[in-house]
């Protein structure tokens, strides 16, 4: 079985608690075991960034330095935890004066960043190390007919990687496929979400989720598939507001990637924590539900 | 004259970790700005806001809201032809004005990361009700009641925290983060 070391991220620990939940759910269904990080801290998100720019690697250097004592590789479900873990690690080893600076400061913490392991996102867990034959051969409730917009958002795929293409990924819609959705042609699926905006810039943020919905739902989307918490909040919990700036009517429900391959696996809503959005799921989910009865 | 630090001087040191091109490498094509999902609500466009700091216009670019809108998705820069980061710009320029204390009164932005950095000096992890109060009162009442519904309906579908977390080592975290830079001026 392979094993990663788990770092949840802030916005796991409540807010997206079902991303959480489901994560772990399908995870150990699928043969990958997740070993949460001891003592994690938080990734400094953007604001971090905005002050100073080597705390931000400290503090991804700290969760690096940790997951480095356990001798394992680092798994984060938040793409912004996970575009700040990965370039930490790869700018600290590419740049021996700024690891020795930060080295300095994790000497306080008893730890050291040597950059011997490697960063990755969650859906690359079930991308590339399960893969989809592997899902394929577990689905049990194949979500058949459920139209799919795989959201990727932004900071999964860009700044850009070596072994990510930031123009055309297929990933996302390749892994609704395998279990047995159909993912939709849908325009902005690599748009903003607004991220922090929403609450620091609200009118331009949720005129940026009003583009994004209005493409999926006018693409023929059932629902909305993401893979980042951020995503998940700002496109499902602000659709209110949307309706109540732009004049509008949407309601699209949106749920991570985990809980819809963990529906496919035959695992029950309940226990992938379906029901704690603001949007119902359950006109959605009612045909694709086939065993496993939505509460 | 000739060795005073000009204001692009000042930027493209900030930018001096950045992997992308120099800013003067820039061929005003336009290809950021028609990519920002945000520019249609900025001052001034990420392709002008480039121009201006070659110019030196540095009133201008200080009185900008520019960089206040960015939400740093990536996307201009992923396709800028000249591969310039522009939006590693974007955080340098709020590095810029929150260092220089000198921001457009009305942004929420400032706030907002100070907030969020003191709580996570505080405590190692973020927490989404103290971030609320570095915006709520800024908002009209309309705003705030959405705000307070929305809260309040999280809060009861168990998604928002009734207590913040804390890391456990969280004594040698501030004295490693201490090392990096002073933290009195931020507690
Ligand atoms: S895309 Fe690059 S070259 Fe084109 S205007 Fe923007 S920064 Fe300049
Ligand atoms: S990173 Fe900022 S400036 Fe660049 S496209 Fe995104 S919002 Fe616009």
């Amino acid at each position: 079985m392979k094993k990663y070391a788990y770092f949840p991220g802030c916005s796991l620990e409540k807010m997206a608690l079902s991303y959480h939940v489901s994560t772990m759910e399908t995870t150990s269904r699928l043969g990958v075991e997740l070993q949460e990080l001891e003592d994690w801290n938080c990734c400094g998100a953007t604001a971090y960034f905005h002050i100073d720019e080597l705390l931000a690697y400290t503090l991804s250097a700290r969760n690096l330095a940790l997951a480095e004592k356990e001798n394992l590789d680092l798994v984060a479900p938040c793409a912004a935890c996970y575009k700040n873990s990965y370039f930490t690690n790869e700018y600290l080893k590419e740049d021996p004066d700024l690891a020795e600076h930060i080295n300095f400061a994790l000497e306080e913490d008893n730890l050291k960043f040597s950059g011997n392991i490697s960063v990755h996102h969650l859906i690359e867990i079930f991308v590339n190390d399960i893969g989809f034959e592997e899902i394929k051969s577990k689905v049990t409730n194949p979500l058949e007919g459920l139209k799919v917009a795989a959201y990727y958002g932004c900071q999964i795929l860009r700044p850009k990687k070596e072994h990510l293409t930031v123009e055309e990924p297929v990933f996302f819609e390749e892994l609704m496929k395998s279990i047995g959705a159909t993912p939709i042609d849908f325009a902005e699926r690599l748009r903003c979400c607004s991220a922090a905006l929403i609450i620091t810039n609200r009118h331009a943020a949720l005129s940026m989720v009003r583009n994004i919905l209005h493409n999926a739902i006018s693409s023929g989307a059932d629902i909305i598939a993401t893979a980042c918490p951020m995503c998940q909040v700002n496109l499902e919990c602000y659709q209110k507001q949307v309706n109540q700036e732009f004049g509008t009517d949407y309601s699209i429900p949106v749920l991570y990637f985990t809980q819809l391959v963990g529906l496919a696996l035959g695992i029950s809503p309940k226990q992938l924590r379906i029901g704690s959005e603001l949007v119902s799921t359950t006109p959605a989910l009612s045909f694709a539900k086939r065993g496993s009865p939505n509460p | 004259m000739a060795d005073e630090l000009t204001f692009s001087d000042e930027i493209a040191n900030l930018l001096h970790a950045s992997h992308g091109n120099p800013l003067n490498t820039c061929i005003q094509c336009g290809t950021c700005s028609g990519t920002c999902p945000s520019a249609p609500f900025m001052k001034h466009s990420p392709r002008r806001i480039i121009a201006m700091i070659n110019a030196d216009m540095k009133e201008d670019v200080v009185n900008s809201n520019t960089y206040w809108f960015c939400a740093s998705c990536f996307h201009c820069t992923v396709r800028c032809p000249r591969e310039i980061d522009i939006a590693e710009l974007m955080y340098a320029l709020k590095r810029y004005s929150m260092w220089n204390q000198q921001y457009q009164e009305d942004l929420i932005g400032p706030t907002f990361s100070e907030t969020f950095v003191k709580t996570i000096f505080g405590s190692g992890r973020s927490y989404e009700p103290v971030l609320a109060t570095s915006y709520l009162f800024s908002f009209g009442v309309p705003e705030f009641i959405q705000e307070a519904q929305t809260a309040t309906t999280l809060m009861l579908k168990g998604r928002l925290p009734v207590l913040p977390a804390r890391i456990k080592g969280l004594k040698n975290f501030r004295r490693m983060l201490g090392r990096i830079i002073p933290i009195g001026g931020l507690e």
